[in-house]
């Protein structure tokens, strides 16, 4: 929440201190829950294909903390909110694309290491 | 200053708006100003994010189509050194959250005080890299063309970094922050004689900074000794304890990717690999590594193109910690430009603006970092 000061300009929002060490607080939760279940994550039973997408959902929940607060989005005007947030869409069509890609090449390649690499002896 | 011309010219606008010391003549408002430095900061991270997306996909598609180094590469990386490192990102951007709301309130001091812990966080976040880089290269872990991993620690031979025991690379990435702080803080004794107290006092809080790199440096070696029993990724027990890591990284994968600590072990027991480093090194001394290819025990001769394409982990690593390192930099110069400006009270409650853009760059900094921890260090 921000604080209502009737004497400030409707531009400042000035965060709690409160809300702050909140997330702050949350963050480090996160933090501490990530390292957590990476260390101990499958020998509790955790299947390790649950590993990488668990980090990322954290990382995310954490990216969303400090955007949402730390970086006032929840406060901030919907056009910077919207032109941030199509930067990822950017990023998910280069990620995306260049994926597609690689799925096409990848078994080319891998196809023409094993016809003429297999009998090479690459210690010397 | 750019705002400085707006000063000469503020008489011509009076009457017509309501100018502040600091709005820039071709603004209507205080409110219009800082709405476009918003939009143009916000356009700024979007450049940034796509900057960096660039590295992204470098991971992404190396990762997916050799899962395996990946496995085997992280564990040079000590994760509980990478946690304690986004812990102090973490807090930084808590300060710096603090120190926007200091400058919206109009509260100088506690703005600059704030921003000077920010400072301290971000060089103690590059004193635990230092250390973090410094022993991958004492380790031969480099990027993929000069890649050599050997685990013989070179024995210190500058003076300082054979009294405390630490690697040269550690005692070379020292040199610029310990001039640095000489630096600052002759600047501030000379600004103190001269009866400049504010710059005596800019120049103080420069050295506090500079200081959290050393801060940093030592707080990342004891961290580092304290959990290198369990990693298997840091200082002096990897090399009589575990020489044999990359061996058994390699013996996982025909091992369908199982870590198991019988590897360990096994490396462990291997009696050719126990001794002092001077045997270390005259043992891998017969075996000159060629070409980036890493050093293997000729009795166990399993040599792979696996270790090369570890290099390729890190020459991916060493990019996109440099990077990010290199914007910590930045950040750290930008937060000394607001500290100064706060010491000269300059924010208002409509004037804070630079505060709130180059907070927005920290915590996108701690965005980056917030993906890269788990990306680098977490893979298991």
């Amino acid at each position: 929440m921000s604080e209502h000061h009737d004497d400030l300009p409707a531009f400042c929002h000035p965060v709690s201190t409160k809300l702050l060490f909140g997330v702050f607080f949350g963050l480090i939760g996160l933090t501490v829950l990530t390292v957590a279940t990476s260390a101990l994550g499958t020998g509790l039973g955790m299947p390790p294909a649950f590993a990488f997408p668990l980090a990322m959902v954290i990382a995310t929940m954490k990216a969303f903390l400090v955007c949402a607060f730390f970086m006032h989005m929840y406060w901030d005007k919907s056009f910077n909110v919207l032109a941030f947030l199509s930067s990822l869409l950017f990023v998910t069509l280069f990620i995306g694309i260049t994926m597609m890609d690689t799925g096409e090449n990848q078994p080319t390649i891998e196809a023409f290491d094993i016809n003429n690499l297999a009998n090479v002896d690459v210690s010397e | 200053m750019a705002v400085a011309d707006s000063h000469d010219t503020h008489d011509d606008h009076h009457d017509l708006y309501d100018h502040g010391e600091f709005i820039a003549h071709h603004f209507d408002s205080a409110e219009q100003q800082f709405d476009s430095g918003k939009l143009g900061i916000w356009l700024f991270l979007v450049t940034e994010v796509l900057f960096f997306s660039g590295l992204f996909v470098a991971y992404t598609l190396y990762r997916t189509n050799h899962p395996e180094v990946f496995e085997q590469a992280h564990v040079f990386l000590n994760k509980y050194l990478g946690g304690l490192n986004t812990i102090v990102l973490l807090f930084s951007s808590l300060t710096m959250a603090l120190g926007v709301r200091a400058a919206q309130l109009g509260r100088n001091k506690n703005c600059s005080v704030y921003i000077l812990m920010t400072m301290v966080c971000a060089t103690m976040f590059l004193g635990v890299k230092a250390v973090e880089y410094s022993h991958k290269w004492d380790m031969g872990i480099l990027v993929r063309s000069a890649f050599n991993l050997t685990y013989t620690h070179p024995t210190p031979t500058t003076e300082i970094g054979k009294s405390l025991h630490i690697s040269d690379y550690l005692v070379y990435l020292c040199i610029v922050p310990a001039l640095l702080l000489a630096g600052f803080l002759a600047a501030s004794v000379i600004s103190k004689l001269i009866n400049k107290t504010m710059l005596a006092k800019f120049m103080v809080a420069m050295a506090i900074t500079v200081s959290g790199y050393f801060l940093g440096v030592v707080v990342g070696v004891v961290f580092m000794s304290a959990t290198d029993a369990e990693t298997g990724s840091s200082h002096a027990s990897v090399i009589t304890e575990q020489p044999l890591m990359l061996m058994a990284s390699t013996q996982d994968e025909h091992d369908e990717g199982d870590h198991d600590e019988g590897d360990h072990d096994k490396a462990a027991a291997d009696p050719n690999h126990e001794g002092d480093h001077a045997d270390h090194e005259e043992h891998f001394g017969a075996h000159p590594a060629d070409g980036g290819e890493a050093s293997f025990d000729a009795h166990h001769p399993d040599p792979s193109t696996l270790s090369r394409d570890i290099g390729i982990f890190f020459s991916i690593y060493y990019c996109m910690t440099g990077l990010h390192a290199i914007h910590i930099i930045g950040g750290i110069i930008a937060l000394a430009w607001l500290y100064w400006r706060s010491l000269l009270g300059h924010w208002r409650t409509d004037y804070f603006g630079p505060v709130d853009y180059v907070g927005l760059y920290w915590h996108l900094v701690d965005l980056i970092w917030i993906y890269l921890f788990p990306l680098l260090y977490l893979i298991d």
